[in-house]
């Protein structure tokens, strides 16, 4: 019963007030209340994150499993950055209030947790992102081939877009008028039109069948139907 | 805790009283919305009626599909090679329904692993993402007969941060080498990032997804994707149950409805510029019907 | 040589991209931008307002995706200021105040330090709850912000007088890297009150596809990726200029060099795939 019932009678009736509040203005307010709800919810389960990471990393140390200096570092990384942040080292205290460091935003420029973000981690999210350029590279070098004719469609559309996006579409196809019938072949032209109607018209296809999938999805939980997300079974 | 709810129901049945004395002159219905409640309610007449048609035994045929098929092969392998699966359930809370799609999969692969004999592996970047796998996995390992084998450790937060997880997942990758690399959830710009390192260990990847934007490079570097729509079939097709294959057939029902308004506005439309007196009958179309 | 190009190790890929990507930043070469429709909308929509308009400057971005979007972001509170707008920070990402704070210090504080903070621009700062948040200000923003970022009652912040929900703001400006951003504030802003509420967008380029539907109806412009950047940027030197300040307002303009060596590079590299793809195929072996 409070493993299964009543997390699933909650769910349908928050999700029942949220597709209904969509039509009847009046249940806005319910609507408001349920988000902020699942907001609440959602700030606390950061403290039960922490704790597991704790747990789990803290087990693999005391163990000595394999990689467990990874493990040390996070949990130094971990502990370090929660104190920086929770006893503000390095704020800097409002003018206003002088005398009261707590006070002072933890955020501001100069504080120990700004350095941390500044100079770490901006820096290490910026590395791992960046190397999406030489994955996408390495990926295309072994996807891109001319097995048919879908797959030459596909690869000239590629040449089309990779160019067109840079200053060689507009310097390849400078010869074609900026006006007229033809300047729709220029290549950055052509790029967007591309994007604006053949890739457009994919996606919308994609999107309506995704967006049926998810209306479907989400009321087969709103009639019980999919129990999936309290752990399965009946 | 109880205290606190009992007084938010109150708050917020005050604002419902106090909202709806003032919708009484704007009306109870938002009326520009009329249209779309039409669609919703034939949408969900379609998926409960094709419901009660499978609960009560009528056939639904669903075509097989190749990457769910291929999940049993990768845990099978795996197990052969005394390797580990991992399963990476998206980057997104449970609140995203890929999230649970992801999940209902991973109830199978669990069920799989368990009967082989295999271990799954299944950190996650959020932690109400952790406690339902942990349930489901759970169930599933005693569905399997297997409930002994269950390990919860094996199902773990790392963190939120989308290029930490992806940090930690590549790092574990290269290290671990797990045989199979299962992807089923909401991904955004990590998608490459993981399926290239999982290609460059060499195991077998699947992947599901329903970001349209994320599927040219999963594509690209799994050896089998589940695109869109058949992500959210699979959940469906693996479970089952007659109840959950008859949405399917509702979906595809409300799916012919949007074929028939996207053909209609379009021959409208054309037909408009032909005959300029439909202009009116193409405005009622897109304004009022479509909202 | 079949050989050598058939067994490609990833490594050699992944170097040559590493020089397509440095030598021309290392060569500081700069190729000119023309900026596509899309993107000219973009920068109308923000042109068509009026001193004291007030736009809702939402930054949904982290470091990692701060190379593509910060250029953008840079543009935009530009723009606004040199529109003399009304400025509305906002983070949906934790990570999002601190690029609001870039903002105000190289932008506002360096090149506009008559403005005011509280009377033509303040930082609402960051709210947890996603596209929650989003729904919630779309009825009812003081709720949802009962202070600035730096703890000041909005009620005592002078542009805060008259602000009730987003219907109240003229254009939305919105960064977007991923979750929640541009897709979310169409489906719950813009579909909240589709005629009063306009939304101008940059995001990645993996994201752009996505968005393109939106545009022109419930989108009045977009900058995808750093070519959107890059074209805004050089509409905002334009008609403002600072052509002589190459710093952060030709960011983008700066990035379109490497950016054309590395997709030369990708076709060259698809090109070579398909020549060992079809020599495989000659021998047999494909």
């Amino acid at each position: 019963m409070l493993k299964r019932t009543i997390p699933m009678l909650l769910a349908m009736a928050a999700g029942i007030v949220m597709i209904l509040a969509y039509f009847f203005p009046w249940l806005t307010p319910l609507q408001d209340q349920t988000t902020v709800w699942f907001n609440i919810l959602a700030a606390v389960a950061f403290i039960l994150g922490g704790g597991n990471l704790l747990k789990v990393h803290l087990k693999k140390v005391s163990d000595r499993r394999e990689g467990w200096a990874y493990s040390m570092i996070t949990l130094a990384a971990f502990v370090g950055v929660l104190v920086i942040g929770l006893f503000k080292l390095g704020v800097n205290p409002l003018d206003d209030f002088p005398a009261q460091r707590m006070a002072g935003d933890f955020r501001a420029e100069g504080s120990g947790f700004w350095y941390v973000y500044e100079y770490v981690f901006a820096p290490l999210t910026a590395t791992i992102f960046s190397m999406l350029a030489f994955y996408v590279a390495s990926a295309a070098f072994r996807a891109f081939r001319a097995k048919n004719f879908e797959a030459i469609l596909l690869l000239s559309t590629a040449f089309v877009i990779l160019l067109g996006r840079t200053a060689a579409g507009v310097f390849l196809t400078d010869f074609l008028p900026e006006e007229g019938m033809l300047a729709n072949f220029r290549l950055e032209n052509l790029t967007v039109w591309i994007m604006n109607n053949p890739v457009t018209a994919g996606n919308r296809a994609i999107m309506i069948g995704i967006a049926l999938g998810t209306a479907s999805v989400s009321l087969k939980i709103l009639l019980g139907v999919d129990r999936s997300y309290l752990g399965g079974g009946d | 805790m109880a205290c606190f709810s009992l007084t938010s129901v109150l708050l917020a049945a005050e604002e419902v009283a106090a909202a709806a004395e003032t919708a009484e002159s704007s009306g109870l219905l938002n009326m520009d919305r009329l249209p779309l409640l039409g669609v919703a309610l034939f949408f969900i007449f379609a998926v409960v009626y094709w419901i009660t048609v499978a609960r009560s035994g009528g056939e639904i045929k669903v075509r097989e599909i190749a990457g769910l098929k291929a999940i049993e092969e990768a845990v099978g392998r795996a197990t052969e090679m005394g390797r580990s699966v991992l399963f990476v359930p998206g980057i997104q809370d449970v609140s995203e329904i890929q999230t649970i799609a992801g999940i209902t999969v991973l109830s199978k692969v669990a069920k799989t692993a368990a009967e082989y004999d295999a271990k799954v592996e299944v950190p996650v970047a959020r932690t109400l993402v952790m406690v339902t796998a942990r349930e489901t996995v759970q169930e599933a390992f005693l569905a399997a007969g297997r409930p002994d084998a269950y390990n919860e450790d094996l199902i773990y937060y790392v963190t939120d941060e989308q290029f930490g997880y992806v940090a930690y997942l590549s790092g574990m990758m290269v290290r671990e080498k797990p045989a199979a690399c299962i992807y089923m959830g909401c991904f955004y710009a990590e998608s490459l990032i993981l399926a290239e390192t999982g290609n460059s260990i060499g195991a077998i990847q699947v992947a599901g997804t329903a970001m349209p934007a994320q599927l040219p490079f999963f594509v690209a570097a799994c050896d089998y994707t589940l695109i869109g729509e058949e992500f959210y079939a699979a959940s469906a097709y693996l479970s089952e149950s007659p109840a959950e294959l008859g949405s399917l057939k509702g979906q595809d029902l409300a799916k012919l409805l949007a074929f028939i308004l996207i053909g209609a506005g379009a021959l409208l439309a054309t037909a408009t510029q032909f005959v300029p007196s439909l202009q009116g009958a193409f405005d009622f179309f897109t304004g009022t019907l479509l909202g | 040589m079949y050989e050598f190009l058939r067994d490609l190790d990833r490594r050699v890929i992944f170097s040559l991209m590493a020089l397509a990507v440095a030598v021309p930043i290392l060569l500081q070469f700069t190729p000119p931008e023309k900026a596509t429709p899309i993107v000219r909308d973009a920068f109308e929509t923000i042109e068509a307002l009026d001193e004291g308009d007030r736009v809702y400057m939402a930054f949904d971005f982290d470091p990692a995706s701060a190379g593509e979007l910060q250029p953008m972001a840079t543009a935009f509170v530009r723009h606004a200021c040199e529109k003399k707008l009304k400025i509305y920070f906002t983070a949906l990402w934790p990570v999002g105040p601190q690029f609001i704070k870039n903002a105000e210090r190289d932008v506002i504080s360096r090149d506009f330090p008559d403005m005011v903070y509280g009377e033509d621009f303040v930082d609402l700062g960051f709210k947890t709850g996603n596209e929650g948040v989003i729904k919630l200000v779309s009825n009812d923003l003081r709720t949802q912000y009962p202070q600035d970022a730096r703890g000041t009652p909005i009620d005592d912040i002078p542009m805060m007088e008259s602000v009730a929900s987003i219907r109240d703001f003229d254009v939305i400006m919105n960064v977007s890297a991923g979750y929640p951003g541009t897709k979310e504030w169409v489906q719950y802003a813009v579909a909240s009150a589709p005629d009063d509420v306009k939304l101008v967008a940059g995001c990645t380029g993996v994201q752009a596809p996505l968005l393109y539907p939106y545009y022109p109806q419930q989108l009045s412009g977009l900058l995808a990726a750093i070519k959107g950047a890059a074209e805004y940027e050089s509409l905002l030197l334009g008609k403002y200029g600072r052509e002589n300040e190459p710093g952060i307002y030709q960011e983008g303009l700066r990035r379109m060099a490497p950016q054309l060596s590395g997709h030369i590079l990708m076709v060259g590299l698809i090109f070579v795939g398909n020549l060992v793809y079809f020599m495989a195929r000659k021998r047999g072996e494909a």
